[in-house]
């Protein structure tokens, strides 16, 4: 017999607990977010940079602070892409760097000097759509339409994250070839959230897409 | 989000040196985590040293059979990497169940090791937290707080915090060990296991790293074979935190190495409870969390993380 798991239920501390929440709220001690510490810029707090945006140069000078996602949509107006959270959690502002999707509401526009960005605008047009906007109209891949943007970003690199021998979470052999399944593309697509709950139909979209490129 | 300067620098030793040398500064790699906290001014540098473009962005072999990973190796590249896929399957399945997809392009190795707590009281600052702000009290151990995700053992009454990582479970079943470089342009290994700090009475102080010291690399010894399996237990089937992860090494003797994520304010793993493996689930975990002080919200991690190892090991 192995022996039983003992702990001890850990009691709250009312006590403590009130009086901390007294001393947060008015009598706060010194602290470094006070300004004890060093609270100015060591420097410039703007910074210029040059993006290639859908595929065109971009010179930007920015305050350090504005994220990638702010300098697409509020400096270079392009509104394709989303601010949904604007904490890495929705997708809505998913877009490309350098060929890989990421969170742009994550990113520091200082930090992509030299980068080219892809966004909605770049991947087509009303006229001319990309195969995955013609799947997603095709299928009612929305509702909305706030999240479709980031929805569409990820989606074409899922497929190509997926050609790529890139695992996920579901892939069972890790050294064998990925096959594109749904609970592949479901698990994949899990960073990109959609308040109408277009997931089915954004799922036949990107199923479709990869079986007409295959 | 307060102001801040922004540099780039040219080698890594550059970097630390300056870092020391400027008040305030911090490092920035994939800013996944830095700047969600520097929105809601929980960190709140003057100056961030871009580490991006220093090199350290490479997978190389050790003389002793190990791999040897840059500090801005993405979580995406580091989890496709062939030679992780198959010689430290433990690692790829661990970073594989963390974040998402455009989470993990940005994530860095280094980054995802030095991540803050998910603790919501951590993050909601009209809140007490001894770890944003020493002295305020601990907002998680107020009557009514909510503390079902939070830390079981290894915590204080000062912080019951949880280290959030998925990668750094693995990388502690696979003894890593963290390469930096100092302000003085000296290098240190320090091993994971000794990496992140208990919180004690000073929950602020979280890893060993000293004022402006940047991690370089991560290595991993040469590969150790066995059976390695990594389970998430979440409130949802993608996209969340750990409540308990398991990472499991077992060799077909039956012994093996077992380190736990979601549990405590860091990896979790001892020799002890390693030596039990061949006893099976309970026996390993009445060592591993033996001492534990959960709260009543947060008392069925400790169910939790036996059962999930239990059904790991029936699975063989
Ligand atoms: C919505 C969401 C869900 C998530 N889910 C998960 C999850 O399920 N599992 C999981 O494990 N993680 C999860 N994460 C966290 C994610 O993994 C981390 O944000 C990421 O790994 C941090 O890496 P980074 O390179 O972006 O770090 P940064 O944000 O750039 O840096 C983090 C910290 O590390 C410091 N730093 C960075 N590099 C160095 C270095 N070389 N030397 C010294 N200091 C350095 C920075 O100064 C900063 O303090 C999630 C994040 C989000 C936003
Ligand atoms: S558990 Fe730690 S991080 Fe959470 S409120 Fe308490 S001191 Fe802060
Ligand atoms: S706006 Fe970037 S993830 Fe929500
Ligand atoms: S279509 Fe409305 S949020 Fe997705």
């Amino acid at each position: 017999m192995t022996p039983p798991i003992e702990f001890e239920i850990r009691r709250r501390t009312l006590l403590a607990g009130s009086a901390a929440i007294a001393m947060s709220a008015g009598l706060r001690p010194a602290s470094a977010q006070d300004g004890a510490a060093a609270s100015t810029p060591a420097g410039d707090s703007t910074t210029t940079v040059t993006l290639t945006v859908n595929g065109e140069p971009r010179e930007l000078t920015v305050d350090n602070r504005v994220t990638l996602l702010d300098a697409l949509r509020e400096h270079l107006e392009l509104t394709g892409t989303k601010k949904g959270c604007d904490h890495g959690q929705c997708g809505a502002c998913t877009c490309t760097v350098n060929g890989e999707r990421i969170n742009s509401c994550l990113s520091l526009a200082v930090m992509h000097d030299g980068d080219e960005v892809e966004t909605i605008e770049g991947i087509g047009t009303p006229e001319q759509m990309d195969p995955m906007q013609a799947a997603f109209v095709e299928n009612d891949g929305f509702q909305c339409g706030y999240c479709t943007p980031g929805q569409i970003s990820s989606a074409r690199k899922v497929i190509e994250e997926i050609r790529a021998g890139i695992p996920s979470h579901v892939t069972g052999d890790l050294n064998a070839e990925i096959a594109i399944t749904d609970a592949e593309i479901r698990e994949r697509m899990s960073g990109n959230i959609c308040r109408c709950g277009a997931y089915a139909n954004i799922l036949a979209a990107i199923t479709q897409v990869a079986e007409d490129q295959a | 989000m307060r102001a801040f300067s922004y540099e780039k620098v040219a080698d890594p030793a550059a970097a630390a040196a300056r870092a020391a040398e400027v008040e305030g500064a911090k490092f920035l790699a994939g800013g996944t985590n830095l700047l969600d906290l520097m929105k809601l001014e929980i960190e709140t540098p003057v100056h961030l040293i871009d580490v991006n473009g220093l090199g350290l962005d490479e997978v190389t072999e050790t003389e002793d059979g190990g791999l040897r990973i840059g500090t801005l190796v993405t979580n995406t590249a580091l989890s496709a990497d062939e030679r992780v896929r198959r010689d430290y399957p433990v690692l790829t399945r661990a970073i594989a169940a963390g974040a998402s997809g455009q989470l993990r392009n940005k994530a860095t190795t280094g980054g995802n090791l030095l991540q803050r707590t998910r603790c919501p009281y951590f993050y909601d600052t009209a809140m007490p937290c001894n770890k944003r702000e020493p002295g305020s009290g601990c907002g998680a151990l107020t009557e009514g707080a909510f503390s079902r995700q939070l830390g079981v053992i290894g915590t204080s009454d000062n912080c019951i915090a949880t280290h959030p990582s998925d990668m750094a479970v693995a990388m502690r079943v696979l003894d890593a060990t963290v390469e930096t470089v100092t302000p003085n342009g000296m290098t240190r290994r320090i091993p994971l296991e000794e990496f992140h700090l208990l919180p004690g009475d000073t929950p602020q102080e979280e890893n060993a790293l000293m004022p402006g010291e940047l991690i370089t690399h991560v290595t991993l010894p040469a590969p150790v074979g066995g059976t390695q399996k990594y389970h998430k237990a979440r409130d949802r089937a993608s996209y969340a935190f750990a409540l308990v992860s398991v990472a499991l090494i077992r060799q077909p003797d039956g012994s093996g190495r077992v380190a736990l994520g979601g549990v405590a304010p860091k990896p979790w793993r001892s020799d002890e409870a390693d030596a039990e493996l061949p006893n099976g689930a309970r026996a390993v975990m009445a060592h591993l969390l033996e001492g534990a002080r959960p709260t009543e919200e947060n008392a069925f991690k400790i169910t939790l993380a036996e059962r999930a190892l239990a059904a790991m090991l029936a699975e063989e």
